[in-house]
């Protein structure tokens, strides 16, 4: 068919030979001092050189905000684009090159402000990337706005009365758009983003991880609930495929949920453990209910809200390319003389 | 009764109804038999913006005018000759245009009370003698229709809508030409053995109705034109767009990739690399213009020849993208098939209103090259130059056609693939030396695909460091790299060939054109010139940059004229950079230049001494 192929071809970087090192770059990291987005960069540098990957088969994409100037500390490939146009940036990336592993990182305003129609798409497309999203529910490069997940009554620079309008759930929307798998973490909970990201990694298709992350200077302590030693342990239930909804300093609360299937909390004890809500990750009904638990009335869930398996655009794109290939056989040539009369 | 058979030279016929009478069908077929009978020829398809407007009405009136020739055809006619008009609504909307003393066919039987006060005439035009000045023939196309499929007992509306081939049947016998092309056509692609045999009887019955009725006394004869001699086929500018990406494809050695966001009228080109899938070709139909652009510019960083299609509308929405790639350093072309605007404008009317959009329509200093497609034809040269030129010099390149060439036909020399020059592409690949921002002969950087160890490297749109691409706030750095984003276009213009001056090489008056003005201009240029005139035609293809011999062809000449479908854009580029006095022609109609619109404006220059 082509005359000519003039991709290169490369002998690949052993991947058992990287370490967390081969991904730093010689650049000054320019986040703020304390800002969560250092940790969420030691983790992904951690899990990097653990996924089997050649260093140079990486592509990192952002669009704009704090956590878009990612790319820039990551020894891989990288773009650091337009305002919430990553997802589409990255859908072009792996639409060319299936063959390499593609990371989206985005922050709230970016994912779903600006870019709410990409993120949308994005998933349901399935196309097989990775998409990390910062969720500090700030506007932070610009200096502190209200972002469309910060909760109503946020006083902002721009909402000094407060914000009016009602915060959006990312998570709920993900599932709405049909996404394939769909977790969160934080960024101070380095173990359980490790093990979010290496499950992100393996999974096939648009890996969406919120990861909530604390900007010291705009909204510190948005999370403190959450995070700190008292208070954590009965305000974040961790979810784990094929276990019973617990949570308490000594797993003594769990969630059930009642004949409309609306959840509540109770006393493992007396409730009576068998009758707990079992999670099951690939149950979209399961995902929808847990999705809805908010703070303070729920403990906040994080792992894995969603994991199922559906072909990925890209890989569907390339079976159709080489299913017209076995099809047709027209050449260019042939296009052009098509309908042809000759004038002698 | 014998009938005379009268040579004529030149015959503009339009073809008009109502948007689900098939007009559109009707035109291109009587094209593609009239290219096969050797005339030359130029088409205008002119339709509504509706899909199906109220039957009957004004504003679901569709045309298709086409002019053949035993000579060179330039225009598809300012008045055509011949109207067919398939209702009252399709006779009010283009009787206007019908030259005087030219041939009305009129449908008799659509022209029902009800139909004749939708279209807002007081009484019947075929009866009330307001049609003295023209030739009219008056004919029942419906009914005769139906009865000529009536043994087929198809429903009635299966039955009427094979009226279009009635009437195409009597032009073919009015021009004496085969039916032969139409009739295979009619068989493939009518799966329906009824459909297609009522369609065929419906032809064959208007043939022969021209043929025996008493209503023409003559048919006429247009002698095949003085075309060089080779293979021909017909061609839409959205067409040779499609073939000329492919080809360069293929010149190129590159995958194609085209993010696009469907717009009229510009969405038949994602329409036909959908279809080349086994070319390898990846079409991503996005979820808006700036997801297209976007993705295309995903692709272009991954090695693709990265396309994405629009008309102004959309090409507004990709201005942050393309702003992107300019910084980005990567090959993209981005296609605007224009429409008439602002905002939504007119879809499917053409304009030429883009290119300040085109040439500025960007924050910062972010020059973009910038070409434009003078014809149907030339749309697939141009597609493969924009393409050469986004490769081998790491830029985004706006390529400007318009609803005009875009849907409108001319018979076309099929070029030889292997003939062609192959696009020279090299990536990087060598760890040693690399720099993201470096620069070759033509001041590009170099391109080095994800997965090339030793390469990793990270671009954005944050103004970069000289050579290293590292983000820099540098104050003499980012006048610098401004700087040397303009100096990048001038590379192009230092390897254009020659300007191709059409008519006198020097003299009274250049009029410069660019685009859909061509063949008007052309065919301008040279009815005026017949009368002694020093006239010369430049139409540019590069709008950014412009030839440098420009400026001197200019001077060669005491007068220039620039006629545009828009209000003056490309005259004052040329008076911005060159200090000269030329004089604008605008029109803004929706319509393109007619050639004694053209004519028109020559005269009154050379006379305004």
């Amino acid at each position: 068919m082509r005359a000519l192929n003039i991709y290169p071809q490369f002998q690949h970087t052993d991947p058992s030979t990287q370490t967390r090192k081969d991904f730093v770059t010689d650049q000054d990291v320019r986040w703020c001092p304390g800002c969560g987005d250092y940790s969420i960069l030691a983790q992904v540098q951690r899990v990097m050189p653990t996924l089997g990957i050649p260093r140079e088969n990486y592509v990192f994409v952002s669009g704009i905000g704090c956590s878009s100037r990612f790319p820039y500390y990551m020894e891989t490939f990288g773009i650091h684009s337009i305002h919430g146009r990553a997802p589409a940036v990255a859908t072009g990336v792996k639409a060319m090159r299936p063959d390499l592993s593609v990371w989206v990182v985005t922050g709230d305003g970016d994912a779903l402000s600006i870019g709410g129609n990409h993120f949308m798409h994005v998933l349901r497309r399935n196309v097989d990337l990775k998409l990390l999203m910062f969720n500090n529910q700030i506007y932070g490069l610009t200096k502190g706005q209200y972002s469309p997940t910060s909760p109503v009554g946020k006083k902002a620079k721009s909402t000094p009365m407060g914000s009016i309008d009602y915060p959006i759930d990312p998570i709920s929307v993900a599932l709405g758009a049909n996404g394939t798998f769909i977790a969160r973490s934080f960024d101070v909970h380095a173990s359980h983003l490790q093990n979010i990201l290496k499950r992100a990694a393996e999974h096939k298709g648009t890996a969406f991880v919120e990861i909530y992350q604390n900007c010291n200077i705009f909204n510190d302590g948005a999370f403190s609930l959450l995070t700190e030693k008292e208070t954590k342990s009965d305000h974040v239930i961790e979810i784990e495929h094929g276990k019973p909804l617990r949570f308490g300093k000594n797993l003594e609360k769990g969630i059930a949920l009642d004949a409309s299937l609306t959840p509540k909390v109770v006393d493992v004890a007396s409730y009576g453990e068998d009758k707990l809500f079992v999670y099951d990750e690939t149950s979209e009904i399961a995902a929808l209910i847990v999705s809805r638990l908010h703070a303070p009335e729920f403990p906040v869930p994080i792992g894995v809200f969603r994991a199922v398996s559906r072909p990925s655009y890209d890989a569907l794109l390339v079976d159709q390319i080489d299913r017209a290939k076995k099809g047709k056989r027209e050449t260019v040539q042939e296009l052009l003389d098509d309908g042809q009369w000759t004038v002698k | 009764m014998q009938k005379v058979v009268e040579t004529v030279s030149t015959v503009a016929i339009r073809f008009a109804g109502d948007s689900g009478d098939g007009m559109q069908v009707t035109g291109s077929q009587f094209t593609d038999t009239t290219a096969l009978a050797g005339n030359d020829l130029a088409t205008f398809p002119d339709f509504p913006a509706e899909i199906r407007a109220p039957a009957g009405s004004l504003a679901g009136v569709s045309g298709f005018q086409i002019k053949f020739s035993s000579e060179a055809v330039f225009t598809p006619g300012d008045a055509p000759d011949v109207l067919v008009a398939m209702n009252p609504a399709a006779l009010k909307v283009n009787l206007k245009d019908l030259k005087p003393g030219g041939m009305l066919i009129a449908n008799s039987e659509a022209f029902t009370k009800k139909n004749i006060d939708y279209a807002g005439y007081a009484t019947n035009p075929l009866e009330d003698g307001s049609l003295t000045g023209f030739k009219v023939f008056k004919a029942d196309i419906t009914g005769m229709t139906l009865k000529a499929v009536e043994e087929l007992k198809l429903n009635n509306r299966h039955a009427v809508r094979c009226k279009n081939f009635f009437a195409l049947g009597i032009v073919y016998w009015l021009y004496g030409r085969e039916a032969s092309h139409t009739v295979e056509w009619i068989k493939s692609k009518f799966k329906d053995p009824q459909l297609c045999e009522a369609n065929l009887r419906a032809l064959k019955a208007g043939y022969h109705f021209g043929e025996t009725a008493e209503l023409f006394d003559r048919s006429y004869e247009v002698k095949q034109a003085k075309i060089a001699p080779g293979r021909y086929r017909n061609i839409s500018g959205n067409e040779a767009l499609s073939l000329g990406f492919l080809a360069a494809a293929e010149l190129s050695g590159l995958e194609l990739f085209l993010g696009s966001y469907p717009i009229t009228p510009a969405s038949d080109i994602l329409h036909e690399l959908a279809s080349h899938k086994q070319l390898g070709v990846r079409t991503f139909q996005a979820e808006d213009e700036i997801a297209a652009v976007c993705s295309a510019i995903g692709a272009a960083y991954s090695g693709a020849l990265a396309l994405t299609t629009t008309s102004g509308p959309g090409l507004a929405l990709k201005s942050e993208g393309i702003g992107l790639a300019l910084m980005l350093e990567l090959p993209l072309v981005i296609v605007d098939v224009q429409r008439a605007g602002p905002s939504t404008g007119m879809p499917t009317k053409t304009e030429q209103a883009d290119l300040l959009q085109a040439m500025y329509g960007r924050n910062g200093e972010a020059p973009v090259a910038v070409i434009a497609a003078k014809s149907p034809g030339d749309c697939f040269y141009t597609a493969i130059e924009a393409c050469r030129i986004a490769v081998t010099h790491m830029m985004p390149v706006i390529l400007l056609s318009d609803g005009f060439i875009a849907n409108s036909a001319e018979p076309w020399r099929i070029p030889e693939m292997a003939s062609l020059p192959k696009i020279p592409v090299k990536f990087w690949t060598e760890k040693e030396g690399f720099q993201p921002y470096a620069r070759d002969e033509n001041l590009a950087r170099p391109w080095a695909l994800p997965g090339s160890p030793g390469l990793e490297h990270r671009i954005g749109g944050i103004e970069k460091e000289h050579l290293t691409g590292n983000i820099s706030y540098d104050a003499a750095n980012h006048e610098l790299m401004s700087k040397l984003r303009y100096e990048r276009l001038q590379k192009i213009a230092d390897a254009l060939p020659p300007t191709e001056i059409e008519g006198d090489q020097a003299g009274d008056l250049l009029v410069i054109g660019w685009g859909d003005t061509y063949g008007p201009i052309q065919a301008g240029v040279e009815a005026v010139r017949k009368s002694g005139s020093k006239i010369g035609h430049v139409q540019l293809r590069w709008l950014n940059p412009f030839p440098n011999d420009l400026e001197a062809i200019m001077k060669r000449y005491k007068r220039v004229l620039v006629p545009e479908i828009n209000l003056g854009q490309l005259v004052k580029l040329l008076r911005a950079k060159y200090l000269v006095d030329a004089k604008s022609f605008p029109k803004i109609q929706g319509q393109p230049f007619k050639e004694s619109e053209i004519v028109f404006a020559i005269k009154q220059i050379l006379e305004a001494n």
